[in-house]
């Protein structure tokens, strides 16, 4: 019997796993992402920032093929996404672990069906073989325990890191986070955010992550983007962003309540619409 | 009156444009339809839950529908003098019109209903894309086995509400009125024709399996990914399942009906 992916990984390496170039993105008329250009080097864990709603989830379904840029490149592992169809993005796909807001855990499995769901879907390992893997996956994330306990049974924190132990269970090249850190107590967000930073060492992966929590991100990765508005507004290492005195990333890394970012949504004049004499 | 027009008029373009989508819908889930036939075991699980969990639901209203039938033939043809044939009139009823139909109905709204909400629940959950993520196609892995243990189940339950249906009258006829159980059955069995009653309800119950399941996880499937939509959803499975059946019933009865 083959115990072999049934896909193999694609041999051609490039220096950044992920490159996109100029791309757009609108939803109809409404323009999301305008020009964004950025590399992720492989091996690296890299942070795209922003407040809710600038396009940083939009940024990251671009890079997994769930959505088509209107216009720009976007390479991953070397191959333009748009270029693929869905044999070859399935292919593609095959490379990535994705780690879902809330986890996205199939309710109808158990912990340990969910993370066995793509060891059995691709691969024709034994039975006895992905429990192996199963295990060891769970153990990694401090959760080999609860395998046979079912989804609505796991706190939120407990279900973020089953969900992060299936997003690995193929050694994934790239693993996406989207918001993983939204809704943790801090005992949680801090087991995740190491758990992120270890899993992606020990797999020699590469990781992206798309949250708005500065704090965390800034001890965990290498590399940080800033968007606002669909474009880069900022970027460089954890150090660098703690010094930066470009207006959006001080206001959004110090939380300051007013700045380049707003706090008021445009509206007509407020004497104006009270009725108040000028 | 102009807008009147307009409306009517967007209403049954956006009609029109609700069919295609789900002829198209449906033509993707039969392309990949291979995974259901390849691991049979994903469409036996959902058997299970959309045809053995109907079954309690099934077999009462089978057999209560049958004991209706069998009390209100009795009254009728009590009038002729023609009591005796009770068993034919169950039997033609509940072959031709009632299994088929009443059990698409009740289909619909037990399994129909479920397959919608939990289709629509795990695409509201990202469950859906997250499977995608995974390079696992869902229409072949979740929707294409739902449509095929619905269209699997349907003559099945529709099958097995004729027998309780048939029982039920028995019971009124010979333990009630007091009908000889041999007439009863002779009778029914000179009446029921193979070819025309019990196959043409077989192929009712089958198309009726077809849409039943088509249009519930169709619902789920395009359904928008919230509580109000999967509710919506979930209602519009229902009433467009009665509603589908009921005018498919009417086009195949013309089309079986001999002399027509």
């Amino acid at each position: 019997m083959r115990y072999f992916l049934k896909y193999p990984l694609n041999p051609a390496e490039t220096k950044n796993l992920v490159e996109i170039a100029n791309v757009d993105f609108a939803y109809g008329k409404r323009a999301i992402l305008k020009g964004i250009s950025l590399n992720v080097p492989r091996g690296k864990v890299v942070a795209i920032m922003g407040g809710s709603g600038c396009g940083k989830t939009t940024l990251l379904r671009l890079i997994g093929g769930q959505l088509t840029p209107t216009s720009g490149t976007l390479r991953v592992d070397g191959q333009n996404v748009a270029d693929l169809d869905q044999a070859g993005l399935y292919s593609m796909r095959r490379k990535m672990g994705m780690l879902f807001q809330f986890g996205a855990l199939f309710s109808d499995l158990s912990v340990f069906d969910n993370v066995a769901f793509q060891l059995r879907e691709h691969t024709n390992l034994p039975e006895k073989m992905i429990a192996d893997l199963v295990h060891m996956k769970l153990n990694a994330v401090g959760l080999r325990g609860t395998a046979n306990l079912m989804p609505a049974e796991l706190s939120g924190g407990m279900a973020r890191r089953v969900a992060l132990a299936r997003a690995v269970a193929l050694d994934p090249a790239l693993v996406l986070y989207d918001e993983p850190f939204a809704g943790l107590d801090p005992i949680s967000l801090a087991v995740v955010g190491q758990l992120i930073r270890h899993l992606n060492d020990a797999l020699g992966a590469t990781s992206i992550l798309v949250t708005h929590d500065v704090m965390e991100s800034l001890q965990i990765v290498d590399y940080l983007y800033f968007v606002s508005e669909g474009k880069i507004v900022g970027e460089g290492t954890p150090d660098e962003i703690r010094a930066s005195e470009l207006p959006f990333v001080k206001q959004f890394v110090h939380g300051e309540r007013d700045g380049p970012v707003p706090f008021h949504y445009p509206a007509q004049d407020y004497a104006k619409q009270l009725g108040l004499p000028k | 009156m102009i807008s009147l027009l307009s409306k009517i008029g967007g209403r049954t373009i956006d009609s029109v444009w609700r069919i295609g989508s789900i002829m198209r819908f449906f033509m993707l889930v039969l392309a990949n339809s291979g995974t259901s036939f390849s691991r049979f075991g994903l469409v036996r699980r959902e058997i299970f839950f959309s045809g053995v969990m109907s079954l309690i639901i099934i077999l009462v209203s089978g057999l209560f529908i049958g004991m209706v039938l069998g009390l209100q033939g009795f009254e009728t043809l009590q009038k002729y003098g023609a009591e005796e044939t009770m068993g034919v009139l169950v039997a033609l009823s509940l072959l031709r019109e009632m299994g088929p139909v009443v059990t698409a109905l009740l289909f619909a709204s037990r399994a129909g209903s479920a397959i919608t909400a939990e289709i629509g629940l795990m695409k509201a959950t990202e469950q859906l894309k997250a499977m995608d993520m995974m390079a696992v196609n869902p229409i072949a892995r979740v929707v294409a086995p739902r449509l095929w243990a619905g269209i699997i189940s349907m003559p099945l339950l529709a099958a097995l509400f004729s027998a309780m249906g048939i029982f039920g009258g028995y019971l009124i006829a010979v333990l009630m009125v007091g009908i000889d159980s041999g007439v009863f059955w002779s009778n029914m069995e000179a009446a029921v024709s193979f070819r025309y009653d019990v196959l043409n309800g077989f192929v009712k119950s089958v198309v009726f399996g077809v849409a039943v399941s088509v249009i519930a996880t169709f619902e789920g499937y395009d359904c928008t990914p919230t509580a109000e939509g999967v509710s919506a959803a979930t209602t519009r499975t229902v009433v467009s399942s009665a509603l589908t059946v009921l005018l498919l019933d009417l086009i195949l009865t013309a089309f079986m009906l001999r002399g027509l």
